[in-house]
């Protein structure tokens, strides 16, 4: 192969074809199965779109000159006749990462070729997820019948409502996506569609799951407990 | 183009690794709970927050057993992030201080 490649009497074309040939010419940066790595570079331009949004949220929050709603007890739940402090965004907290759990597991059963354990456990995972979205839903239901908007809300300075919903709304999305980005998977393996190669899409779709988890880290931290 | 074997771990791995993230989440909420505050509670929140995060990274997504090119790929480009972040944060505090002598 060395050999071709140092004979001048093949030299490499020029112009457009001279540039495809020179990206696809058997060179290889990453050993990893193509879906992967594109996996991984998708979730470093979402992890940008997150950051700039966080960004964002850091700066209205900081030049903003009336005072910011206390999350502790705009998200406060009505519990046994007194307040519990961020406790609906705890237990989301809690739903996302054991959603996390049963997809680290499925992964595992996945290279087991265990197909059936690894198909259950996305369809657990999957529910986590949509449990998730459904407390979302009681939240933001919640804060609207408070009278938060993205324009203003009663509780202090106008860029709360704004910056919550745009990065909630945002990262529920992605968990929306994600439900049913696992379920189609998950049948897929259950129909044995996967069963002439490996079943590293389990791991895949894992990825993009996990990255869902991990934003909603930053955003507990820096958005409810900041 | 694949790397054959793929990644595989221990189950009691992931299990371990779940258990923390829940004793972090624990710990983290935790901090508002018992309304801590000042610089230890923003200190404790960034410090729970980078271990969930590293956790997660490093062994649910397994980037700990990855080659290094791919590990540099992703994590080096979210560095631009904190000069992104430190532009804004100036620029916000500059933001305020005029806000502050003109709109009070």
């Amino acid at each position: 192969m060395s050999a071709v490649a140092h004979d001048l009497s093949s030299a490499p074309p020029a112009g457009w074809r001279g540039l495809v040939t020179d990206w696809s010419s058997d060179r290889q940066a990453f050993h990893v199965a193509w879906g992967k790595a594109m996996m991984w570079f998708f979730l470093l331009s979402d992890t940008f779109i997150f950051g700039s949004f966080l960004t964002g949220y850091m700066t209205v929050r900081t030049s903003t000159t009336v005072p910011w709603p206390n999350p502790s007890q705009v998200f406060a739940l009505h519990v046994g006749g007194s307040d519990v402090p961020l406790l609906l965004i705890a237990i989301m907290t809690f739903v996302l990462i054991t959603s996390s759990g049963t997809m680290a597991m499925a992964v595992n059963c996945a290279y087991r070729r265990d197909r059936v354990n690894a198909a259950a456990l996305m369809f657990v995972t999957a529910a986590f997820g949509e449990m998730f979205v459904c407390m979302q839903a009681f939240e933001w239901t919640k804060l609207i019948l408070e009278g938060v908007r993205p324009w203003g809300n009663p509780m202090g300075a106008a860029q709360f409502g704004s910056t919550f919903f745009m990065i909630t709304g945002f990262h529920g999305l992605h968990v929306t996506a994600g439900v049913i980005y696992l379920i189609v998977v998950a049948v897929r393996l259950l129909r044995g569609r996967y069963d002439g190669g490996n079943y590293q899409i389990v791991e895949i779709a894992g990825l993009y799951w996990h990255f869902v988890d991990l934003v909603w880290v930053f955003i507990f931290a820096l958005f409810y407990l900041w | 183009m694949t790397t054959g074997t793929g990644q595989q771990h221990p189950i009691g791995l992931y299990l371990k690794i779940w258990a923390l993230l829940f004793v972090l989440s624990t710990l983290s909420y935790g901090v508002d709970y018992f309304h801590f505050h000042g610089i230890l509670r923003w200190t404790l929140i960034v410090v729970f927050m980078l271990l969930k995060a590293g956790l997660i990274v490093a062994v649910f997504m397994h980037l700990a057993w990855e080659r290094l090119a791919l590990i540099c790929a992703i994590l080096l480009p979210p560095l631009c992030l904190l000069v992104l972040v430190g532009l804004m944060a100036s620029e916000a505090g500059h933001t305020h201080l005029t806000r502050l002598m003109f709109f009070r």
